[in-house]
């Protein structure tokens, strides 16, 4: 009898107020016995719905019976056949909009736990020494895969299972793209990231850091000089945009793009003892935006020990865009929200009287209006529009502006005839083929900023349109 | 050779080193004016440096720098042989030689010296004709007086207290170039935010087009973070993609001091455990 229980088997996480003042795992993630009570709770649908939701198309009840079974190797194998990345996924996906949404059990009560139980399967393989690394004969075929985030590390995984030659090339220091720089420690811990990027190693996956494609090698010369047959770019989104109001130069203004690389990326999160990178000591930060990095940035900024820590978001509380456990656990670790409220200038201290005083041009305040949300707009949602006369300010010394990103025109500006649409996003076909032969694309590259989940689909797809190309070659 | 290997140290002053990094593909594609960045060590930070040179044949890239900070200080640590922990590049867009038209000033201020002598270099190979001012505190702190010397028509020493060449600053220098009738189509300015300053309001009103080249904080160099925005014209631009030349008459330089200057108590700090902890060495 599947157990019938209508709700998840709780995932035991810190204690709001202990953890935020640290960087270790929010969450615990399940023990075995809780694994396998909600795995339980699946009941193994003929056609499963759960797997249409899941952009990689794990075989969502396949790995959850394994667990069943008290199967842990089979349920990897399952799993990690499927998605290059489940320790990943498991923590970061928005499960409640993918796979779990789909799921039969939520119709009434709480879906099945897929994201927790995927964990639970990477995380025991990865404690028990337990790696899928198998691959096909080896074709000797050279493909390179520019940029070392989720699309990239998936669309490697896949080509080398296949037996393909796969190089990745990686702008920054370390693997990871922003499973290294931007996702911090409490929720994605970067040894769970470099132990993903170890298993492709073992695959043979060659991983080439300090490389920027446009700059240090141009797409041509991989193929002209280096020699490869096909290249994947999955170069992600990564320029900040600013809200475009007075004042975002002035010191104490960062991007979340800034502000998090410092956090993760440079370890200021050990604090300034432990860290030859500076990060901002602030009291009152006003982070602006809604979105999952917005929230990170919120928490981060609380655990390097600010006082007050606002999420200014123009809309409403319902049309947050973020995960609905990372606003849970914001709000839970005491991160103050402001809805429906816009900023219109940040305004910076000025001494008339002493122009060497240190303090000129750093961040003072925030000029705020609140918002109402009128008619839909395109995306759907109801646009706000500002109250008149509901002008306010705020006390801030920080404003870290987590408005999105956009792709990088590094690549885009360096490679003739390579299609970008009006936002600079690489033009892709379904296959994740572009409009240059032997060069595909994917992940935020070519949608704009989106999901990791999104992006590692992306470059699975891509894979095996490569993986033809190169065949049919 | 190995990755990133210093094939070649020299300190050129007390608190000046120049190196040749094995680095043959940045050696490859590098210009004039633009940058890398380095990491000594897996902690490190990234810390930019524009390119003094490079010998494609070699594979190398040569960098100068003052051991102003933790970071430059523990490059200068390391000798030949020994290995950076990371070199990339090159960052940046190439310095626009060929818009500057054929009679150009050059001016270097202290360790600006540096980057602004690759610059001339670049201009006087296409055949501009090109007047160097190299500026610096006193007869000790000159560098690079020969390598200057060949890389321009007419190399101007100045120094602010006079004990060698002009009595002045490159300003001065240019000022009176200017007055005895050298015409100018160009002015490009490399050294410290002040200076650079300076020079541009003067370079404003005589009417004469002039490129600086900025150094601001930066974390990633490849248009990530955003950390070195510059408002140029009233628009913000990013140094590490856009620049880092800019058009000098409509920088922002009170900002750009003011962002310059957001970690220098942690910078001052490290500094002083760096220092105790080279004493640490030495008396032990």
């Amino acid at each position: 009898m599947p157990n019938m229980s209508l709700t998840k088997v709780k995932m035991a996480e810190q204690e709001p107020n202990v953890r935020n003042a640290n960087f270790l795992e929010v969450a615990q993630g399940y023990t075995a016995e809780q694994a396998k009570e909600e795995a339980e709770r699946c009941l193994n649908c003929k056609n499963p719905a759960c797997v249409q939701g899941c952009p990689v198309s794990v075989p969502i009840p396949d790995f959850i019976a394994k667990i069943r079974e008290d199967d842990l190797a089979g349920a990897y194998k399952i799993l990690s056949n499927a998605n290059a990345l489940p320790a990943v996924s498991g923590r970061v996906c928005p499960q409640e909009t993918q796979c779990e949404s789909k799921c039969i059990r939520g119709i009434k009560g709480e879906p099945v736990a897929i994201g927790r139980l995927e964990r639970f399967v990477a995380d025991w393989a990865r404690e028990n020494g337990i790696s899928n690394v198998d691959t096909a004969a080896k074709t000797g075929k050279k493909v390179a895969v520019i940029g070392s985030g989720p699309a990239g590390l998936t669309c490697a995984g896949e080509l080398a299972r296949k037996g393909h030659d796969v190089t990745v090339f990686e702008a920054l220091h370390v693997a990871g793209g922003v499973l290294s720089y931007g996702i911090p420690e409490f929720r994605l811990p970067k040894e769970i990231v470099n132990k993903e990027v170890e298993n492709l190693q073992k695959m043979g996956v060659k991983i080439e850091t300090n490389m920027v494609i446009g700059k240090t090698l141009t797409v041509d010369e991989l193929f002209e000089e280096e020699g490869f047959e096909a290249v994947f770019i999955g170069s992600g989104a990564g320029l900040p945009m600013f809200a475009r109001i007075p004042g975002e130069s002035l010191v104490g203004v960062f991007s979340a793009n800034e502000y998090l690389t410092r956090i993760n990326l440079m370890k200021a999160f050990k604090g300034d003892e432990n860290c030859e990178t500076p990060l901002m000591h602030s009291k009152n930060v006003a982070v602006i935006g809604g979105g999952n990095v917005a929230m990170d940035a919120a928490r981060c900024a609380k655990r390097m020990g600010a006082e007050n820590v606002y999420i200014v978001y123009r809309r409403g509380e319902a049309e947050l865009p973020a995960r609905k456990e990372e606003v849970h656990h914001a709000m839970e670790e005491g991160i103050i929200f402001k809805f429906l409220t816009a900023p219109v200038e940040i305004i910076g201290y000025n001494n008339p009287d002493d122009r060497r005083d240190p303090k000129n041009g750093t961040v003072l305040k925030m000029h705020c209006i609140e918002m109402q949300l009128g008619e839909p707009d395109a995306s759907g949602r109801r646009r706000p529009v500002p109250v008149e006369g509901s002008d306010f300010e705020m006390e801030v010394d920080t404003v870290i502006p987590a408005l999105g990103t956009s792709p990088n025109p590094l690549i885009r500006s360096t490679t003739p005839g390579l299609d970008v649409n009006q936002k600079g996003c690489i033009v892709t076909a379904e296959n994740g083929g572009t409009s240059r032969e032997g060069v595909f694309a994917g992940g935020d590259a070519s949608t704009g900023a989106a999901t990791v989940i999104l992006a590692m689909g992306a470059g699975k797809k891509a894979a095996a349109s490569i993986d033809e190309y190169l065949r049919n070659k | 050779m190995e990755k990133y290997q210093i094939v070649k140290k020299k300190p050129l002053k007390p608190d000046i080193t120049m190196m040749d990094i094995y680095a043959p593909l940045v050696a490859k594609k590098a210009k004039a004016g633009q940058f890398i960045i380095f990491r000594v060590n897996a902690d490190g930070e990234r810390v930019p440096l524009t390119i003094a040179g490079t010998d494609k044949e070699k594979g190398t890239v040569s960098i100068i720098f003052q051991k102003v900070g933790a970071s430059t200080m523990a490059l200068d640590e390391l000798n030949e042989g020994e290995c950076l922990h990371d070199f990339v590049g090159p960052l940046g867009v190439p310095t626009d030689i060929a818009a500057m038209g054929k009679k150009v000033a050059v001016v270097g201020g202290g360790a600006g010296c540096a980057i602004a002598y690759p610059i001339a270099k670049a201009l006087h190979e296409s055949g501009a004709e090109v007047d160097l001012i190299a500026g610096f505190r006193n007869k000790d702190l000159i560098i690079l007086e020969d390598e200057m010397k060949a890389a321009c028509t007419n190399l101007h020493m100045c120094t602010d207290i006079g004990d060698y060449g002009f009595h002045g600053f490159g300003l001065d220098m240019l000022k009176k170039l200017v007055s005895e009738g050298k015409k100018f189509d160009h002015v490009v300015a490399i050294g410290p935010l002040m200076m650079m300053k300076f020079i541009c309001v003067y370079t404003k009103e005589a009417g004469i087009p002039t490129t600086i080249s900025m150094n601001p904080i930066m974390v990633d160099g490849t248009g990530m973070c955003g950390c070195c925005r510059v408002t140029v014209g009233g628009e913000t631009k990013f140094a590490c993609v856009d620049g880092p030349d800019f058009d000098g008459h409509l920088v922002d330089f009170d900002e750009c001091i003011a962002r310059n200057n957001t970690y220098k108590e942690f910078e001052n700090k490290k500094k002083e455990e760096h220092i105790c902890r080279l004493r640490g060495k030495t008396n032990a």
